[in-house]
């Protein structure tokens, strides 16, 4: 059994956005492999030391820093990359992105070749957590997304996912996507040497020509939305900030909770 | 046309799902059209008149006991068909766990645009211009769409729930289901609930969360005697998580839950750029930290230097007090 890993090149957690007029200014940002997917590549390498698969294989769809991300899951574990880089992706919204991803996934044998498919729930730039349901859709296969635990049993696979105020346990058969989140395990620190031996692993590169994808079916063009503006949040101001004896300070807690959040 | 996909869990709607239609109901006034909902459970016939005081013109309703844990492929294929026999302009749903991975599935498969987490919206002419956070909460996106229906997950507690009932005969359909060969090699075992009796994190009015300053998790318990007086649900920063003094589900931040309350009181908790962006969203924030340049001071509106082990048992008691007097 194979399993596949979809991952993502991130601004780092610590970013503070910029804007450079509406548009976002890209110039500063360190980039890093977004962490859910961080859980998805564990999990999968995990599944290869125990046996249970023979390759984990990592696709990613971006610009040549994308190459960076393949290899940071490379150090973790995985086997080999696949890099889909063209400068006609730049703007492609959820949509187009699940599209090109399968059409790269199909080209490495799709659903014959891999039963196990990895995603993180999230990435923590876009936040839409779409990408692996609509992969699952365009594949026609099952989903569990936001998974705390997986256990792969043959063709069978047990996966607990959290929801609000508790846990979903969904036995499926193969092939299936699932999406991790964090808990699902510790995704491990990787040592030096796995880092050179990640260097020396091979990482496929496509086009969106060598998927025969048109260019007009990609990138803003191709877009089912499109991203009209940006702006930066409304900044919070520093309030009311008080020190003193505990029952002086609760006392004007307790008024600026009844007379100003309005909750008492 | 507005379609609103309800949510009901354990037999009630879910709070996300009457913002919705709630939501619904008024866009669809803006656009000068209807609103239809549609439910998909078990025994869920007997919400038909509840989702009708949303003023839903029509409701859809499929109830099968195979249907009665969330199943991605087999609600997403009976929306699908309502969609394709309503022909929506919209369609909005709860920003549930659910909502998040039907809606998504839907949208690729009917081909209409996907903005999730939407904080508000805009409509201009003949367009809906979806707003939504972006980067966690780093940045705002407004988004256009190329391809109806419009595709809106809400992102829970923005949109308010219409508490007058609006009285209209909606036209019920019923949907006719069957499992097909490969939603049958899906199911759900078992639904745990671990909730505590507290709200749900993402969905209550109040949080209050705990960090690294409460030193272990016996301390938490301070907290959820106050959570409990306010009728709120309880957090934790990601150091609290990371210590084993809380579980996953209770992190809120970049790599936890998003939170939009009323009311967020961070408690012991320094205010980290990742954690920031998971709440700075709520409408109050307090904060009680015994460091005087804690980044936190810097978003709160309330703000107590000091000792959270001092103050906090004395908030509790004022509280009760409060409460006995009212």
């Amino acid at each position: 059994m194979k399993a596949v890993c979809f991952v993502k090149s991130v601004p780092d957690t610590e970013t503070r956005v910029r804007l450079t007029g509406n548009r976002l200014d890209k110039s500063e940002i360190k980039y890093i492999l977004n962490p859910y997917c961080e859980f998805a590549v564990e999990e999968a390498v995990r599944k290869k030391e125990a046996g249970i698969v023979d390759e984990v294989l990592v696709i990613s769809m971006g610009p040549s820093r994308a190459q960076e991300a393949i290899r940071s899951a490379l150090a973790i574990g995985a086997d080999r990359g696949v890099h889909i880089e063209d400068d006609n992706l730049d703007g492609s919204d959820a949509i187009v992105t699940a599209r090109v991803l399968v059409e790269a996934f199909k080209k490495e044998g799709g659903l014959d070749n891999y039963q196990i498919l990895l995603f993180g729930l999230r990435a923590i730039d876009g936040d839409t957590w779409s990408v692996p349901s609509m992969i699952a859709e365009l594949l026609g296969i099952p989903a569990v997304t936001n998974i705390v635990k997986l256990d792969i049993n043959g063709n069978k696979a047990i996966a607990i996912r959290m929801v609000e105020g508790g846990e979903e346990v969904f036995e499926v058969e193969l092939p299936c996507v699932f999406a991790a989140r964090k808990g699902l395990n510790e995704p491990r620190y990787p040592s030096l040497p796995s880092i050179m031996k990640a260097k020396k692993k091979p990482i496929t590169r496509y086009t969106i020509s060598d998927l025969g994808i048109p260019s007009d079916a990609v990138g803003k063009v191709g877009s089912f939305t499109e991203v009209l503006e940006y702006t930066l949040p409304p900044q919070r101001q520093a309030g009311k900030k008080v020190e003193g004896e505990p029952e002086q300070v609760v006392e004007e807690l307790i008024k600026f909770l009844r007379e100003v959040a309005n909750i008492i | 046309m507005v379609l609103v996909v309800a949510e009901a869990r354990e037999g009630a709607l879910r709070k996300p799902a009457k913002e919705a239609l709630s939501e619904g109901r008024r866009m669809a006034d803006k656009l000068g059209a209807k609103a239809v909902a549609v439910i998909i459970g078990e025994g869920v016939k007997t919400l038909l008149k509840e989702i009708s005081g949303y003023g839903m013109d029509k409701i859809y309703v499929a109830d099968s006991a195979f249907l009665k844990y969330y199943h991605p492929m087999a609600y997403a294929r009976i929306i699908s068909e309502v969609v394709a026999k309503e022909s929506p302009k919209v369609v909005l749903m709860g920003g549930t766990q659910t909502g998040r991975d039907l809606m998504p599935r839907v949208a690729i498969r009917v081909g209409g645009g996907y903005a999730p987490d939407c904080t508000g919206y805009e409509i201009n002419g003949d367009s809906i211009i979806a707003v939504r956070p972006a980067i966690s909460g780093k940045v705002i996106v407004k988004v256009g769409f190329k391809k109806y229906p419009a595709f809106m997950v809400l992102r829970p507690n923005v949109f308010g729930v219409n508490e007058d009932i609006i009285s209209v005969s909606s036209e019920v359909v019923e949907i006719s289901f069957e499992p097909t060969e490969v939603e049958r090699k899906q199911i759900v075992k078992e639904f745990s609930i671990k909730t505590a009796g507290r709200p749900e994190l993402t969905e209550a009015e109040i949080v209050v969360s705990g960090g690294r300053g409460l030193k272990d998790a016996a301390n938490f318990a301070m907290l959820e005697e106050l959570a409990d007086l306010l009728g709120a649900a309880v957090g934790a920063s990601r150091a609290a998580v990371d210590a084993g003094w809380r579980p996953q589900s209770d992190q809120v931040g970049q790599t936890g839950k998003t939170v939009s309350p009323k009311l967020y009181m961070a408690i012991g908790i320094s205010g980290a750029i990742q954690h920031l962006a998971g709440m700075s969203s709520s409408k109050y924030i307090v904060a009680i930290n015994k460091d005087p340049d804690a980044p936190i001071f810097n978003v709160a509106d309330f703000g107590i230097v000091g000792d959270l082990f001092k103050i906090v048992p004395v908030l509790i008691e004022r509280l009760k007090k409060e409460k006995a007097r009212s």
